[in-house]
């Protein structure tokens, strides 16, 4: 058990590519953190400094107050979960399970027990003489798991461990995770490139973009106060409406219209952004011209435009739809963000 | 394996005809000759023919020269398997730890395989000649005094050299491909499993590069014993007495050299089944035999 500190960490590949551009963020002892965000952003390249595959090249990783910049990943006391598993084809699982106790000299009888635990707490104590060809997709990812938890090391470090597995195998898998990592208490990282898994299970989520933090918080909370417009596009789906307003004597105009106050705004172009589920019938200071309708079953959602900008608006089912709808939204569920560089205006 | 229903039952007879005749004429009826003259005796000049059944077979089993070649040609082909494989896999594993130059690395390594057996084999005896080579010549410097015109051992060494050196070429490319076929990630969690490097390559590279180990074995076996005789007339003639007289080698001095057609053809044949026997080998255990 283990905080693992991640202090202003560069990258940069040798013929000058800088994947990770200074990245500070401390992950609690126990804590399960979601290091989230659109391919290439660098999350997976931060999991792989902490786990030692990867050099850092500025920085530093401290996993239970102890710099690891220069040690070996077999010293780090870390254990990852790949995304294709990784799991050595021509042992069973028994000796997968073992390899790296083996490997640490640990006695026999000792690592008989944990092996024997480790099955007993995935359920995979029938596979035990399988090899990996013969499991199915969500075995191997049991496995691989089991893998991580029979070293009992300090943290978890997850890549993309679930994107493999059909949808519904993934939902399943994620709260086993979750439920097995709250239980173990074992601090975790975990990357994944899918918001919504990322807002199930992070403890903290850290939202990452082209090598920078945008966002670290409590999923809620930054699905409630985005800091960027880009954290309010990536999390939530559909993604946040943001749409081109002025600002004008403390008032947010939207197509001329009042949207919404804002003391000591300065005037001028401001992005202002509305979630497709805080959007209410009624009249208000939007209206809609229906494109068209995604049935959802349980909701819809209306694809319209309101002073010619693209809008999505989650409604309940049943709702009459004519060509045009009138939508209020409450002012507290209004974000305003700098037109400029996206960030959070005020409250 | 889809299958194809033809109408006219002589259609498929018609299609695989030339091919067919290809492989009889060219492959079955040669092999016929060779195990019918086998059966046969001639004399020197040409002018009888007697039958004499397996007589020539029999003649092989009592030879100590035959028994010595058999002998010569194990020592031989296990040699040569073991060293070109050795050499490449090391070749091998230096690429896959390279970035940027592997291509060219590799490109460079790959031209040996070019290179004609006779030239391969000529190539290295110029460098172990006792007068003007520079191998040798360095051997003398260091006091040892190298001549395969006169030690077996020295000749031994020089054919499997020249033998073994065209074929690491062959046998690199394979090791190469096996190696980037197995994922990185498996060679990372082994990392994180606590293995270093050198336990790394025993347990998790080399079985998983099991398979195209057991094939190159074969290959290489088969190399040796049948391709390698450019290699062996351009350098040591299968000398000095005979010490690098392999099977392949002493069917030619035999039948072309000694005109004992019978006993070379005898030879050929039972060479023949181990062609054979390597063969099926290959079939049953390099398709099936998969390790993981």
């Amino acid at each position: 058990m283990a905080a693992i500190e991640i202090d202003s960490v560069v990258k940069t590949y040798p013929g000058g590519v800088a994947a990770v551009k200074g990245v500070s963020v401390t992950i609690e002892d126990g804590a399960f953190a979601v290091l989230v965000g659109p391919s290439g952003c660098g999350k997976s390249t931060i999991l792989r400094m902490v786990a030692g595959l990867e050099q850092i090249t500025a920085g530093e990783v401290r996993i239970g107050g102890r710099r690891v910049n220069e040690l070996d990943p077999a010293d780090r006391d870390i254990a990852m979960v790949f995304q294709n598993y990784a799991l050595y084809p021509h042992m069973s699982v028994r000796e997968n399970l073992s390899y790296g106790l083996r490997n640490r000299g640990v006695p026999r009888d000792e690592i008989t027990r944990r092996v024997a635990a480790t099955a007993d707490i995935l359920q995979i104590g029938a596979l035990l003489d399988r090899k990996p060809r013969a499991l199915s997709g969500g075995q191997r990812q049991r496995v691989a798991m089991g893998r991580a938890i029979v070293r009992e090391p300090k943290a978890f470090l997850f890549d993309e461990p679930l994107s493999n597995l059909d949808a519904k195998l993934r939902v399943q898998m994620r709260a086993e995770i979750r439920l097995l990592q709250r239980r173990l208490g074992t601090t975790a990282i975990y990357v994944t490139h899918d918001q919504q898994e990322a807002m199930t299970m992070a403890d903290t989520l850290i939202v990452l973009n082209a090598g920078r933090i945008e966002q670290v918080g409590a999923p809620l909370d930054v699905y409630r106060r985005p800091e960027t417009t880009f954290v309010a596009a990536f999390i939530g789906s559909p993604p946040m409406n943001l749409l081109a307003a002025q600002a004008a004597g403390g008032r947010v105009l939207l197509g001329g219209a009042e949207v919404a106050r804002a003391e000591g705004l300065a005037d001028g172009p401001v992005t202002l952004g509305v979630r497709p589920e805080d959007l209410v019938p009624g009249t208000g200071a939007f209206d809609l011209t229906v494109d068209y309708v995604e049935e959802l079953g349980a909701g819809r959602l209306v694809h319209g435009r309101h002073a010619g900008q693209e809008m999505v608006v989650a409604v309940p089912a049943g709702l009459d739809l004519g060509e045009r709808l009138a939508l209020a939204a409450a002012r507290d569920r209004l974000h305003l963000f700098d037109h400029g560089s996206g960030r959070r205006l005020g409250g | 394996m889809k299958r194809t229903l033809f109408r006219n039952q002589f259609l498929p007879w018609f299609l695989l005809a030339p091919q067919l005749a290809v492989t009889a004429v060219f492959f079955l009826w040669p092999a016929g000759q060779a195990v019918w003259q086998s059966f046969l005796r001639q004399d020197a000049f040409g002018f009888s023919v007697t039958f004499v059944a397996l007589e020539n077979y029999a003649a092989l089993y009592a030879d100590p020269f035959y028994r010595n070649s058999l002998q010569v040609t194990l020592v031989f082909a296990l040699l040569v398997t073991t060293l070109s494989l050795g050499v490449a896999l090391v070749l091998a594993v230096a690429v896959d730890r390279m970035l940027r130059s592997a291509p060219a690395y590799t490109t460079l390594i790959v031209w040996p395989y070019a290179v004609a057996p006779a030239i391969a084999g000529i190539l290295w005896w110029f460098m172990f000649n006792p007068t003007i080579g520079i191998l040798a010549y360095v051997l003398k410097q260091w006091g040892y005094n190298w001549n395969h015109q006169l030690n077996a051992g020295n000749a031994m060494t020089l054919v499997v050299i020249a033998a073994a050196w065209k074929q690491v070429s062959y046998n690199f490319l394979f090791f190469v491909a096996g190696l980037q076929s197995i994922p990185a990630s498996l060679r990372e969690a082994a990392a994180i499993d606590g293995a270093g490097p050198v336990k790394r390559f025993f347990t998790i590279t080399l079985p998983l590069l099991a398979p195209t180990t057991f094939f190159l074995m074969v290959v290489n076996v088969v190399y040796a014993m049948f391709d390698t005789f450019p290699v062996i007339d351009a350098t040591t003639e299968g000398g000095p007495v005979q010490a690098t007289t392999i099977l392949v080698y002493k069917v030619y001095m035999d039948g072309f050299v000694g005109l004992n057609l019978g006993s070379s053809a005898a030879q050929s044949v039972v060479l023949m089944g181990i062609v054979i026997f390597l063969t099926v080998m290959q079939f049953r255990y390099v398709e099936r035999r998969v390790n993981y």
